[in-house]
């Protein structure tokens, strides 16, 4: 340190410092990419969701039958039945495996695609009333607050029950549901960054205001906001095989998890290990997407 | 890589007025902040954080301004960057009026103006290698990337840090000083002819505080370049200042040659915080507390002078009318105070 | 603390306000026109112009809001199109019971976890911490609709100790276990949430105190562990509170999973029979209703938590 100062004095000295190899930097990424290599636990439920979310992709060439076939003399057969129906079937006879790889697809869909949209919506609406402040914020957040007060799983089913049920319409409600909570976080994250001095400090370099936010505010917002997506696609999913199990979501004869929870309901007395099966597939995903999160959360933590 | 110099070369195309020009001309700028409450949030108070504040900064001197906290000295640097908006008051830079039509426009006075924080920790992004902060202003004006980059890293240098080690490093691997001086490291990233220096060494530690201010004495002659320096530390403000202004709730009460004033006060409220000072040598410690009280609250200043609260010389006419800085040339030596005006009426007022 | 208390109240005027107007358009957010939702679908056209007429249909919306509001205000809510009996009823009937419901599994599930976030709170990084931490993510990752399930598998199904759904009769009677046992799954089903939100709300809270000084101070001193941790749950019990006054309007409106799968005759498994029969006035009634409980909790819950701590009323 003692250097510095004469080497400041001496505006032409030499640089050879530059010349230097650079030592490995990680970005932040790595960084976040590094600190998961070391959490097990999060790389476990991880590897999970990867399977169930590949099981769901690849469910075409996995199915081992038909997940529309249906047979009334092999209905609602327990696990291992004539050997081939690994997971036995339901009540109209189809086989449970190809089922609820079938289903995976869209029971994600409906849980994932609603964070998504309700992510580039209320994160943007957020973010732009957190840096506008004002009467922009006053506007947006109001409203937010509006829809705010409604319990999630009211307004889902208020939305997409008035809106007369179906895939499309269920996903549009769960749109709804999410966008308040994103705008908030969105918010609170933006105005934070705000009042930081470096914002302070790239406006100050005279820089165009939509450079200062995709730089120093966007950077700084995304964090926040993804690990709270992501924390919302399990609520996602069950919000979503709820709406089906309410029969407001899909409809017969698709195979989403909750539907298939909800048709499976009257045959307790007959197959009831068979019964527990779309339920224990919910479970599973919406436990590895907390885990997840909750791994990302910590990872994503620069200063601990 | 392409060598850029920083030093400013014999002729700046930008020097418009000449050496005989101020770089910077503040008359009567006004900030007051509105206080909501009751049930329906309304106005119910302002705050005078800046209130009528004139002065002048020349080429290539260094102003200091001093001030209790609160007194408005950041609030004074956030208005002269138009990070906050002024209520009232005029500011022209080299000549021409900022923001106004016919002058220059905000955006090219940030340009020419820079600013170094005092929370080296806050000033940085967190998401962001040192050499990109620094290279964030030239990027944004059309340098490309690699060049942008190598020119921060030249920075790097000139700041006393080895590029190679610092720059692609993260704030968090940075100690306080390390941070300091990036922050200095991207203030002259544009190439700025005056750095508004905002506490910037205030949360330094003292050993480390000497390097940083001796590294700003050295880029100032190198660079050519024009300081504000505020702060609350009067020792430091004496040390680098050429002229020094003092402040105190929101108004400017003295001005001044540094030595002139610090060896001769003319307003109480200078010669009260000079004599606040700790002395080094324990003989010459007091014991009495110079100032006394907390300073009155900014919502609602005393009448007057608003130091009258808690002055020694206090009499009538001070609590009744709020005494003039008065004009003077550049250099001169002036404050605000019924003593130093002999038509005042107070007692103790020179006599010419 | 008088002003707050003002403050709040006007605040949550427009927030009420907004709600009803989500509610009113939930009759425009269904396909085809919106009388068709009121009627029965073989209603003929004289009749559909006739309750265009008495409902102001062919009138301007913000006129027929006003209008509605004023009916809702009055505790007209229409006519349920499946029974044909005045909505407001049917709301007042089923209210209690989800009340009961909602009130019970909050109870219960305080007791569960806050055991379990003291415990976890005070050794936080221990095994007990861990364990503590999995089932409260276990409690909010677990559809609490196919818990349900296969609770009544268990129990019902293969143990026959419990009935699996409905109520004894209209009258609820809490002294009789034969009215009690019809409660004890849909409760514990319904706990299974506020369980995991509660236990993580309570060990960050205790662990927390337990970090701070006065804690070390007091240990410092001598005082037995018991009294330490009296100490400590006093200061983490106020926000341990509030969220379990929060989670009550939350099971409150989102209870209709768990009452469908029971089929507990509350509120919200008379949502589910009026979204099955596209009874609309219903539905939008008991959202309503539900809503506005929730709207009002939440108040409640913000007034109380400012008489506890000072700190809250300014900001």
């Amino acid at each position: 340190m003692s250097t510095a100062v004469s080497d400041a004095a001496r505006p032409g000295a030499p640089t050879g410092a530059t010349e230097l190899a650079l030592p490995k930097q990680r970005g932040y990424w790595g960084n976040v990419g590094y600190r998961l290599r070391y959490d097990p636990v999060t790389l476990c439920f991880g590897g999970l969701l990867l399977l169930i979310i590949l099981a769901a992709i690849f469910s075409p060439w996995l199915a081992p039958f038909d997940p529309y076939q249906e047979s009334i003399i092999r209905r609602l057969k327990p696990p291992g039945f004539q050997g081939r129906y690994w997971l036995g079937t339901d009540e109209l006879g189809r086989d449970m495996l190809s089922r609820l790889l079938y289903g995976g697809r869209i029971t994600l869909t409906m849980g994932i695609v609603p964070v998504f949209i309700a992510t580039l919506i209320g994160g943007g609406l957020g973010v732009v009333a957190g840096f506008a402040g004002g009467v922009v914020n006053m506007i947006i957040m109001r409203v937010t607050d509006v829809f705010y007060a409604f319990p999630s799983v009211l307004l889902a089913v208020a939305i997409s029950g008035a809106m007369g049920g179906g895939a499309g319409n269920g996903m549009i409600a769960l749109t709804l549901v999410f966008i308040p909570p994103l705008c908030r976080v969105a918010e609170t994250a933006t105005s934070q960054v705000r009042n930081l001095d470096f914002v302070d400090a790239a406006r100050a370099t005279g820089a165009p205001l939509r450079l200062v936010l995709w730089h120093h505010v966007l950077g700084n917002v995304l964090g926040p906001v993804l690990i709270y997506a992501s924390s919302l696609v399990s609520v996602g999913i069950i919000l979503a095989s709820g709406l089906s199990f309410l029969g407001l979501g899909v409809k017969p004869p698709e195979p989403d998890w909750g539907l298939m929870l909800n048709a499976l309901r009257q045959a307790i007395y007959v197959s009831p290990l068979v019964c527990a099966m779309p339920g224990i597939a919910i479970l599973l995903t919406s436990i590895s997407m907390n885990m997840v999160s909750d791994g990302l959360r910590s990872a994503m933590d620069v200063r601990s | 890589m392409a060598m850029t110099s920083f030093a400013v070369e014999e002729h700046d195309e930008r020097d418009r007025g000449g050496p005989q020009q101020p770089l910077l001309t503040v008359t009567d700028l006004k900030k007051h902040f509105a206080i909501r409450g009751g049930i329906l949030g309304r106005v119910t108070a302002q705050v005078r954080a800046v209130d009528g504040v004139s002065f002048v900064v020349r080429k290539g001197e260094t102003l200091g301004i001093v001030g209790e906290s609160g007194c408005g000295k950041s609030t004074v640097a956030r208005l002269l960057m138009r990070l906050i908006v002024p209520d009232a008051g005029e500011q022209i830079f080299d000549g021409e009026a900022v923001g106004e039509r016919g002058g220059i426009s905000v955006a090219e006075m940030r340009r020419q103006v820079q600013m170094v924080f005092q929370d080296s920790a806050s000033s940085l992004n967190p998401r962001m290698p040192v050499q990109n902060s620094i290279a964030f202003g030239p990027i944004a004006f059309g340098t490309p990337r690699a060049e942008a980059i190598g020119m921060a890293r030249e920075l790097l240098v000139k700041v006393g840090l080895n590029p190679a080690l610092f720059g692609g490093r993260y704030p968090h691997e940075l100690s306080g000083g390390q941070k300091q001086r990036i922050n200095i490291a991207r203030a002259l990233a544009l190439k700025p002819r005056m750095i508004i220096l905002d506490e910037a060494v205030s949360a330094l530690d003292k050993s480390v505080e000497a390097q940083v201010l001796n590294l700003l004495q050295a880029l100032k002659r190198d660079l050519n370049l024009t300081y504000i320096f505020i702060s609350h530390d009067l020792g430091v403000v004496r040390w680098i200042s050429d002229r020094v202004l003092v402040m105190y709730l929101g108004e400017v009460v003295e001005i001044g040659p540094a030595d002139e004033l610090y060896n001769a006060p003319k307003h109480p409220y200078t010669s009260a915080l000079l004599a606040s000072r700790p002395a080094l040598d324990p003989d010459n410690r007091r014991e009495e507390a110079p100032v006394s009280g907390d300073p009155p609250n900014p919502i609602n200043p005393p009448s007057g002078c608003r130091f009258h609260t808690r002055c020694p010389h206090v009499e009538a006419v001070c609590s009744a009318k709020a005494p003039m800085l008065g004009h003077g040339d550049h250099g001169a030596h002036l404050a605000a105070c019924h003593m130093q005006d002999p038509t005042s009426g107070h007692s103790q007022a020179v006599r010419h | 603390m008088f002003g707050y208390v003002i403050r709040r109240l006007l605040a949550a005027i427009p927030i009420a306000l907004g709600v009803s107007i989500v509610c009113f358009s939930l009759v425009y957010l269904a396909p085809g026109d919106p009388i068709q939702t009121l009627l029965p679908p073989d209603a003929d056209a004289e009749t559909v112009d006739r309750l265009k007429r008495l409902y102001g249909l062919d009138r301007p919306l913000p006129v027929q809001y006003l209008e509605w509001l004023y009916r809702v205000s009055t505790g007209d809510f229409g006519k349920s199109i499946a029974s044909g009996r005045p909505v407001a009823g049917e709301i007042y009937r089923s209210l209690g019971n989800t009340v009961l419901l909602a009130g019970l599994s909050v109870l219960v599930a305080f007791s569960i976890a806050f055991i379990m976030g003291t415990i976890a709170g005070r050794q936080s990084g221990t095994w007990i911490d861990r364990l503590v931490t999995g089932v409260a993510v276990l409690g909010v990752s677990i559809p609490n609709y196919w818990l349900g399930i296969v609770l009544v598998i268990i129990f019902s199904v293969e143990l026959m100790a419990l009935p699996s759904s409905g109520m004894a009769s209209d009258k609820f009677d809490p002294t009789s276990w034969e009215h009690l046992q019809y409660l004890v799954l849909p409760v514990f089903t319904l706990s299974m949430i506020p369980v995991g939100i509660i236990a993580r709300t309570t060990r960050s809270a205790v662990s927390e105190v337990m970090n701070q000084e006065f804690i070390v101070t007091l240990r410092a001193n001598g005082l037995p562990e018991w009294r330490v941790l009296k100490h400590a749950i006093k200061n983490a019990l106020p926000p341990v509170l509030a969220v379990m006054g929060l989670q009550f309007g939350t099971l409150m409106g989102g209870s209709i999973l768990v009452e469908t799968v029971f089929a507990w005759p509350g509120s919200g498994y008379l949502l589910s029979k009026a979204i099955l029969t596209r009874d609309v006035p219903v539905l939008q009634g008991t959202i309503l209703v539900l809503s506005m409980i929730f709207v009002l909790t939440n108040l409640t819950v913000d007034l109380f938590q400012s008489t506890l701590d000072p700190r809250i009323r300014r900001g």
